[in-house]
């Protein structure tokens, strides 16, 4: 035991808690997925993610090509530069799997999410909460005499921004598609 | 020309079609159709295994062995999970094989039915691709495509889940060259580029170092014989991964031997000093690399691999190449040879040199002395006795597989099969079965622990039915050596649960079964006993009983670097009292 210098009893030897020294900087990006639409394929890309330890902040996905039955999933996903490289490269590798964008780093994209929010509350509160509304161009969709129902489209800041506001205002749950996104341009 | 024909006719035909000629396999309930079917042929011969796990084993040891794919046919609930392991160990040390399993009826599909189990959910993890087949008119496409997969890029296990009704119904055989096998096309021909500027990178390198994988052997018998023109005509020393063993001689004068955890001296060596690594076929897994942080420090690395996701995974690449090894090779020997055949001879003189003197180490030194056979020992005497011979070797998993990697000699590819990504006890005896099966003239001989052998040693019973003459060779410590090996340097001598007790008696285990059992525990008796055992025509258990408490040497701890390697309990220890821990 001493011959080897390892003090009896330690757990600390185990290569799995060996780790490369890559950068360790966090990033989000956002991934366009085209997929074969067939049963299973976001079990795939799922069972993908979670199974190799990778972060999904947001998912979107739906046919998009009836005729050539292809669905698009849209990613959110935050890591290091090198696990960004590999949830591409590992996505790549699923069969079903046709093509994977990264929008963050293929030049400029738009990015939309929608989300219903519905705000109940009386006098004041209501009122203001209406107003924030259309400052925002959200839609009320429903409405009682105690609540409405706001539809919202726009980035997921503005999102997170008018669900702040909201908040104090009466806000008792809200839905979010997550987002969908497309790059900029002709291509 | 369309044929129209029931789901479980189209499984044979499209087997003979694929050029299967033997398949693994146990029937259950919801594989009945294709037995039937399997009855009334003779063109594909149907090896009847023990356990599910075997059949897998068993096609992955017939895959390996003959550069084809494996295909193992099992029943749905139990028979599908059984195959798990298998599935799972094909995927790690990307072997190709087909599995099939029968599910219950698609109207039956979620209702909890008898033997039934989400099978392609549970498989989803643990295959390259799996597929349920729900409609017979598509299932013949699906079984070419299948075997596409399995074969094309990295190859890997694929599942095909067959519905007992979709076996009964009848549809449209469609013919392989008339299947869509666009739906799986990787990149086989790296980038000119880098490969041009590898080629630079080697005629200045002063310490460079081949480090080959699986991925070699995976490419086929071409790829082998590339890589070895391309050693020798540069004198480039090379080292191999577990699975790569055989891509380049153990006899040829660049090898190093295999690296690693329980890799050469020399080896190790090599990777952590060298100025130029070129990765071929491996994918940086961290039993090679030990701690990353300080994994060769000064070298330029290329990386070329067919699976763009095993580039920059672990250790960056500088010079990565996504292609298939025997096309990578084919450009880089013509760009080589284009561009003068040039490399720093002077500086690989000087290489070669420090590489002789590392060598002189001597890291597989052991001392055979007294009455009791070291394991070390029974694996030379065995490599001398049948280096000779037209030989494939399995093993189990543990330090007997160590011990065969280190001391036998491995002169051609695909003559080693071993469980090496997922480490699976129990792959070693169901594998010589199948290896036995692909080349039934062969001497097939199982490296074996007897912890390891015991988990799927009812495949004896598979080697005796079809006259397969296996033989096991068990170095038998009474131990689960690897894990007293362990408990020993890292967890304070406590031997938790590593021992075998109530062992059976080998020789009578094997009369049980029909097969012959030879016992030895004198080192004097043992090249006799192993003629023995080679001379038999059939199936042997050969119980070598040896030192119990024997450590795998060379090791590199686990969060050590490559130079900061452990030489084995005597001059560990001798050092150590002297004052230098670790010999560098």
């Amino acid at each position: 035991m001493a011959a080897l210098k390892i003090k009896k009893g330690s757990t600390s030897h185990s290569a799995y808690n060996l780790r490369p020294n890559f950068s360790d900087t966090q990033e989000a990006h956002t991934l366009a997925v085209l997929v074969d639409n067939e049963p299973g394929v976001l079990a795939r890309v799922i069972g993908l993610f979670s199974g190799r330890g990778y972060n999904i902040e947001s998912l979107t996905v739906a046919e998009v090509d009836h005729t050539g039955k292809l669905s698009r999933i849209t990613v959110v996903t935050t890591g290091t530069p090198q696990v960004i490289e590999q949830i591409k490269a590992q996505l790549g590798r699923i069969v079903p799997v046709h093509d994977v964008h990264d929008l963050t780093v293929e030049g400029p994209s738009v990015e939309r999410e929608l989300a219903l929010f519905k705000v109940a509350g009386t006098g004041d509160k209501r009122v203001e909460a209406l107003r924030l509304a259309d400052i925002f161009r959200a839609n009320a969709v429903d409405s009682t005499l105690e609540s409405f129902v706001f539809e919202l489209t726009g980035a997921p800041e503005k999102i997170d921004a008018f669900a702040e506001l909201m908040r104090p205002l009466g806000l008792i749950e809200v839905a979010r598609t997550g987002v969908a996104a497309l790059s900029r341009g002709a291509e | 020309m369309t044929r129209q024909m029931t789901g479980a006719k189209m499984v044979v035909q499209a087997l003979k079609d694929q050029g299967v000629d033997t398949v693994f396999g146990y029937p259950g309930g919801a594989v009945l159709p294709i037995y039937d079917e399997i009855f009334q042929q003779n063109d594909i011969r149907h090896i009847l295994v023990r356990h599910e796990q075997g059949a897998v084993h068993a096609a992955e040891g017939y895959a390996r062995s003959t550069g084809k794919v494996g295909v193992a046919l099992v029943t749905s609930g139990p028979g599908a999970t059984n195959a798990v392991t298998g599935l799972t160990d094909a995927l790690l040390d990307s072997i190709p094989i087909v599995v099939l399993t029968g599910q219950v009826p698609t109207f039956m599909i979620g209702s909890d039915a008898f033997q039934e189990a989400d099978t392609v959910g549970i498989t989803r993890p643990c295959t390259k691709h799996n597929w349920l087949a729900k409609e017979t008119e598509t299932l013949s496409e699906t079984l070419h495509q299948a075997f596409h997969v399995a074969r094309s890029g990295r190859p890997g296990p694929v599942l095909i889940d067959i519905p007992k009704d979709v076996q009964f119904a009848s549809g449209t055989y469609t013919a392989p060259e008339k299947s869509d096998t666009s739906i799986y096309e990787p990149q086989t021909k790296g980038d000119i580029t880098a490969i041009n500027e590898l080629v630079e990178a080697m005629e200045k390198a002063e310490r460079p170092v081949f480090y080959t994988g699986g991925g070699v052997i995976n490419s086929g018998p071409k790829a082998s014989q590339l890589l070895r023109e391309l050693v020798d005509a540069t004198g480039i020393p090379i080292t191999s991964t577990l699975m790569g063993l055989g891509a380049y001689p153990a006899s040829g004068e660049n090898w190093l031997g295999m690296l690693g955890m329980h890799g050469l001296y020399e080896a190790n060596m090599a990777m952590h000093d060298c100025d130029l690594m070129i990765n071929i076929g491996a994918r940086f897994d961290d039993r090679i690399t030990g701690l990353i942080s300080a994994f060769s420090p000064d070298s330029i690395k290329a990386h070329i691999d067919i699976d763009p996701s095993s580039i920059n995974k672990v250790i960056k690449a500088d010079i990565p190449i996504v292609g298939d090894v025997e096309s990578v090779l084919t450009d880089i020997l013509k760009v080589w040879k284009a561009r003068g055949r040039t490399v720093n001879r002077e500086a690989i003189a000087n290489w070669q040199g420090q590489i002789s003197d590392w060598r002189k180490v001597e890291c597989l030194k052991y001392t055979q002395e007294g009455k009791v056979i070291k394991p070390q020992y029974a694996l030379e005497r065995l490599e001398a006795l049948t280096k000779d011979h037209d030989r494939y070797i399995t093993t189990e998993v543990g330090q007997h597989q160590m011990w065969a990697a280190q001391y036998l000699g491995f002169e051609d590819p695909n003559r080693w099969m071993t469980s090496g990504g997922l480490g699976t006890m129990g792959y070693g005896v169901p594998a010589s079965v199948g290896v036995q099966v692909a080349h039934p003239d062969s001497l097939v001989i199982n490296v074996a622990g007897e912890a390891s052998w015991l988990m799927n040693m009812q495949e004896m019973g598979t080697a005796v039915q079809f006259r397969l003459p296996v033989k096991q060779f068990i170095l038998n410590n009474e131990r689960l050596g690897m894990v007293r090996q362990w408990q020993e340097l890292l967890h304070g001598e406590r031997y938790s649960h590593s021992w075998s007790e109530a062992l059976p008696d080998f020789v009578k285990l094997a009369e049980a079964f029909g097969a012959k059992g030879i016992i030895c525990s004198d080192p004097d008796d043992l090249d006799e006993a192993i003629m023995e055992m080679l001379n038999y025509d059939g199936p042997v258990i050969f119980d070598c009983l040896v030192e119990k408490h024997e450590n795998c040497f060379p090791m590199i701890p686990s969060g050590k670097p490559h130079n900061e390697m452990l030489l084995g309990e005597a001059s560990t220890q001798g050092a150590i009292e002297a004052g230098g821990a670790v010999l560098v």
